[in-house]
């Protein structure tokens, strides 16, 4: 219950560093915020890795082995793409 | 390595998110954040591969492989009005890879976790269930958008029941999974459910709603990494996920506000019915003057401040480049040219300004609707290329219409208003727009893309 409590407790106070920060972001860096964040949500990749590479049952592995394709579009796409848009925003 | 200075790595890892997601707070340093953000994940994903879980690295390596190529060309080849598609299916994939993630956990033995059983069951059901949903229902958003999947609302009688059932049976099957972890069919009757539920979500929304959706999936991927954190007891998911649900959220509210509606209103509420207000005839008849290219440069000629409202139609006809090029003119003739740009222009929040950014329209033109309503009259002529609803004075004022007290742009006072649009129909709102009869107002029919050619043509023959 301790180890929940903790786990809890970092999750309520990023979801208001979360806030804090993305409510001063400018509506124009709306779309790269959306790609960016995406991107960043790709960390689910840690667990796939450890799924894929731990290789308990084939079951497993497999499941692992799927979730880091799809993490890993979402991280390497979704940085990409964020990066060539906003090296597109210039000053005058 | 030791797990204490794995989680030290998680840690700067951590940091490196947030610092990446203020370095957005600025177009001048947003280049650097995305970085900082992706240095962070390079990091997190070298530590993870330290762990001593780990026995063969050759299927992650495939993994990563087979993703990163897929991902690489979709980011390469993508076209910028294209792009809400690709976020949405982004969405997706952060859905359904924590479907996946839950799902394997769920079948590891427990032996190399010490995560508390029940945290470890409600964790896997949540991940499963908010993953399935964002995943089915990013696939619909994406297909809307596509233009696979008819993106008008669909809707049929019974659907909230439908909806209702469904969604008590999904917590049904959630509640399975916590009570007894190791029955398989459980989470996968619980993904299925959910999978089933994400359809159904997002079916019934229209396109022009589409940004509140993509949004909110975007809210709920952050979501399903964060409980696939709890999942695997690991920080550096927690914290992120946290991060990216608390950003899509406030996308959401921006986006809602923007229309006057509240979140439930968009997701389950239908645009009340036409019936009552006047008809298109009654509004249009006999007032709507159009004019030719040729006429319209000659208004810019005499201009000196010009205000460009883009719309998601700029988008459909690819007419950024052009639009840009004409701004471009009118500003060597020492004309002020500035965009206005509607929160809910376009299909994802910030549409319109990445469009104008790939022409090289530089972002401090780039006008947010609330500071360039404030001096519209002012403006000499108003261009509204391919936007309808974001432009109709009838949200000011008339009451019962389906946009009222939504905010608008307030073409309206500018001396003249040139209105770029194929025909006189009706926007997304079903209703006719009286800005088009205004006296001020004159409607150029056409191709956005064309009329516009034609003006920069016609400007440079003055």
């Amino acid at each position: 219950m301790e180890m929940f409590i903790m786990a809890f407790t970092i999750f309520v106070l990023a979801i208001f560093v979360g806030f804090e920060i993305i409510t001063k972001i400018p509506p124009t860096l709306h779309t790269p915020l959306m790609s960016g964040s995406n991107a960043i949500s790709g960390v689910t990749l840690v667990g796939a890795v450890l799924s894929a590479g731990a290789q308990q049952t084939t079951l497993t592995t497999v499941l692992g082995v799927l979730a880091v394709i799809f993490a890993t579009v979402n991280v390497v796409g979704g940085f990409m793409v964020t990066n060539r848009m906003l090296s597109m925003f210039k000053k005058k | 390595m030791p797990g204490v200075l794995i989680n030290i790595g998680y840690l700067i890892a951590s940091v490196l998110f947030i610092l990446g997601l203020k370095g957005l707070t600025h177009p001048r340093t947003a280049v650097r954040g995305n970085l900082l953000g992706a240095t962070g994940m390079f990091l997190a994903v070298i530590l993870t591969l330290a762990n001593q879980r780990i026995v063969s690295y050759e299927m992650i390596l495939l993994g990563i492989v087979i993703g990163g190529a897929i991902g690489a060309v979709l980011a390469v080849k993508i076209q910028m009005t294209e792009m809400p598609e690709l976020v949405a299916l982004f969405n997706g994939f952060g859905g359904i890879a924590s479907v996946l993630v839950a799902g394997a956990a769920l079948f590891e033995s427990a032996d190399g976790t010490d995560v508390p059983i029940i945290q470890l069951t409600i964790a896997i059901a949540i991940s499963g269930l908010i993953g399935a949903v964002t995943f089915w229902g990013s696939l619909v958003a994406f297909g809307k958008l596509k233009g696979l999947v008819n993106e008008s609302a669909f809707l049929f009688s019974g659907q909230q029941v439908i909806n209702g059932v469904l969604a008590v049976i999904t917590l049904g099957f959630a509640a399975w999974v916590v009570i007894d972890p190791t029955n398989g069919f459980a989470y996968w009757g619980l993904v299925a459910a959910a999978s089933m539920l994400g359809v159904l979500l997002v079916m019934p929304i229209g396109g022009a709603d589409m940004p509140v959706v993509v949004a909110l999936l975007n809210s709920y991927s952050g979501l399903a990494a964060a409980a696939n954190g709890f999942v695997l007891s690991n920080n550096v998911l927690i914290i992120t996920g946290s991060l990216v649900g608390a950003s899509g959220l406030i996308l959401c509210q921006i986006m809602c506000k923007a229309m006057n509606r509240s979140l439930t209103n968009v997701l389950f509420g239908v645009l009340a019915p036409v019936g009552g207000g006047p008809s298109a005839d009654d509004v249009y008849a006999g007032k709507v003057k159009s004019a030719s290219p040729e006429e319209v440069a000659l208004l810019f000629d005499a201009a000196r401040r010009v205000a460009i409202v883009p719309g998601y139609g700029m988008a459909v006809s690819q007419a950024q480049h052009p639009v840009a090029s004409l701004a471009a003119l009118l500003e060597s003739r020492g004309v002020t040219v500035e965009y206005a740009i509607h929160p809910v222009a376009g299909r994802m929040p910030g549409h319109m300004n990445v469009l104008l950014a790939e022409a090289n329209v530089p972002y401090e033109a780039l006008k947010e609707m609330d500071e360039i309503n404030e001096t519209f009259d002012q403006v000499d002529v108003a261009l509204v290329i391919g936007a309808n609803d974001v432009v109709n004075p009838v949200a000011r004022t008339d009451p019962s219409s389906p946009i009222a007290g939504m905010p608008i742009i307030d073409v309206d006072k500018a001396k003249t208003v040139v209105i770029i649009k194929r025909s006189l129909s009706p926007g997304f709102a079903g209703i006719p727009n009286p800005l088009f009869a205004l006296d001020n107002s004159l409607m150029m029919f056409g191709d956005g893309k064309k009329m516009v050619l034609e003006m920069v043509a016609a400007l440079k023959d003055n």
